[in-house]
Formats: C-alpha cells, structure tokens, sequence
C-alpha cells in the first residue's frame, strides 16, 4: 500500500525543517557573540536541502527530503570599535557575527509553517490508513 | 452463470489505489516544498483509471495466442506527470503548496468515498454469500 512511503515522506519533511528550525535557534542565540578575530567570528548556518529517492513500493515515485549540507554564510562580519572589551584586538576591535536577525526570523516562520504542512499530511494519511483498516477489515 | 468478485467491485480498487498513489506524490510535493531545484509532480487522475478500467482512453492488451497469459485490468503505477508551474521560484521549486495542500486534501476525501463505496460494496457480498 503506497499510502505507508507517506510516513516515510513527511517525516523526512519534518526532519528537515526541524533542523533548519536548529539552525535558526543557534545563529539567533548566538547573534550576538563577539570574537577578537575575523576568523573565530560565527556566522549564519544556513541547512541545504535535497530530494531523497525512497526505493519503496509504488515504482520510485516517493521522493522525500534531506538535508545535505550546513553552509555558513559568506556576508561579511561586522567590526566594531570597541577598546573597553576585554575580547578586543590591539586596534580596539571586537568581530560580532554577520546573523541577521530579521532574515532569521523570517527563516524561522517559514520553516514552522512546512513544519505544520508536513505534520497535516502526517495526520490526514494516519486516519485514511486507520478507516482503511477499520473498514477493509471487518 | 460466471461471476466474477473484480466484475462485483466495479472500478473502485483501481480507483483506490491510484488515489494512494495521488497521496503520495502530492505528500512529495508538500515535503519538498523548500527543496532547491524540486519540479512538482501529479498524475492524470482520469486518463489513469481509463487506462487501468480499460473504459475508454488506452486499449487493453489483446490475446493473440490462447496461450498468452490473461492481461489484467489493473496495470502497474500510472505514468508520474509533472505540474504546470504557476509562478516558479529562483532557485528552480515548481511547487505551489497551496495547489498541492487542497489537492492532497480533495484526493483524501475521495479516498475516504471511494473507501466507503468499495467496503459496502464488500458487506453486500459478504450479505449474499452468508445469507443473513
């Protein structure tokens, strides 16, 4: 019965846009961090998806979703002048991170609604399988 | 007189089981929604129980040797067909999800009625074979 790969598609969904939704809550908890180097500065990670062939039954028609990579973003991080810092460098200047805030929440909205979208498909397939067993089974 | 339990069942396994199929690619096309380079797919809901009925549309297989083996009215998946993108994204998504969250919730609701028809029609055999 092809409706079971269901579980299996929707579940990677929301594996997938659960850790997006990871990756949202540590570049927004760490938006604020500061480094006394370029180098040691976080920057925004940013999860990259891509379809997952699931060799079920059903002819290789399902297809989920997977996460491939975590990729930090290549914007540039800011430099504040800052000589009271203890973290700051012989100049005076601390690195915060390149996270922008609004972009994140953004993010975020966006991955909780294909989160929602995913478990709706989960709970539609659950009660069609359910009066499948239920009428089919008398 | 031969009577046939599929002949009893009309069209609705078929139905049944390409609605599952429907299900699924629709649920691919949900989960897939933020994948980069993602083209949406669907079936052709009525040419694919045609062509699995045997009414209209497709031809069925024939016989040209008595010893062929009978060709049987439910083929195999139907042939997977991709969406019409409505307004594709940069980076390559055809999916609408939308489009695709009605169309999953219209496809459930024909598999819950086609459901309904098939196992009434299963007790009204089950009433005449038993007798009571």
């Amino acid at each position: 019965m092809s409706l079971y790969s269901i579980f299996n598609i929707a579940g990677s969904g929301l594996a997938a846009q659960s850790v997006r939704l990871n990756t949202v809550a540590s570049n927004l908890a760490n938006a604020d961090d500061v480094a006394s180097s370029e180098q040691a500065a976080y920057r925004a990670r940013q999860p990259v998806f891509a379809t997952a062939l699931f060799h079920a039954q059903g002819g290789g028609s399902a297809v989920g979703v997977r996460v491939t990579d975590i990729q930090e973003s290549q914007a540039p991080v800011r430099r504040e002048y800052s000589p009271g810092n203890p973290l700051a460098d012989k100049q005076g200047y601390v690195y915060t991170t390149n996270v922008n805030t609004v972009e994140q929440m953004a993010n975020m909205i966006s991955a909780s609604r294909s989160y929602q979208n995913n478990v709706n498909v989960l709970s539609t397939t659950q009660q069609l399988l359910l009066s499948t067993v239920q009428q089919l089974g008398k | 007189m031969p009577f046939s339990i599929d002949q009893a069942l009309g069209v609705f396994p078929q139905a049944l089981q390409l609605e599952a199929q429907r299900a699924q690619l629709l649920a691919s096309n949900i989960a897939n929604a933020d994948t980069p380079g993602y083209k949406a797919r669907d079936i052709d809901f009525k040419a694919a129980l045609a062509a699995q009925g045997g009414q209209g549309g497709a031809l069925p297989l024939m016989r040209t040797n008595p010893e062929h083996m009978e060709p049987s009215a439910a083929g195999g998946p139907a042939p997977v067909l991709y969406q019409v993108p409505l307004q594709p994204s940069l980076d390559g998504n055809t999916v609408n999800l939308q489009y695709n969250q009605a169309a999953f919730g219209e496809n459930a609701l024909r598999y819950q009625a086609t459901l309904t028809i098939l196992s009434g029609r299963l007790s009204g055999l089950s009433k005449a074979i038993m007798g009571t």
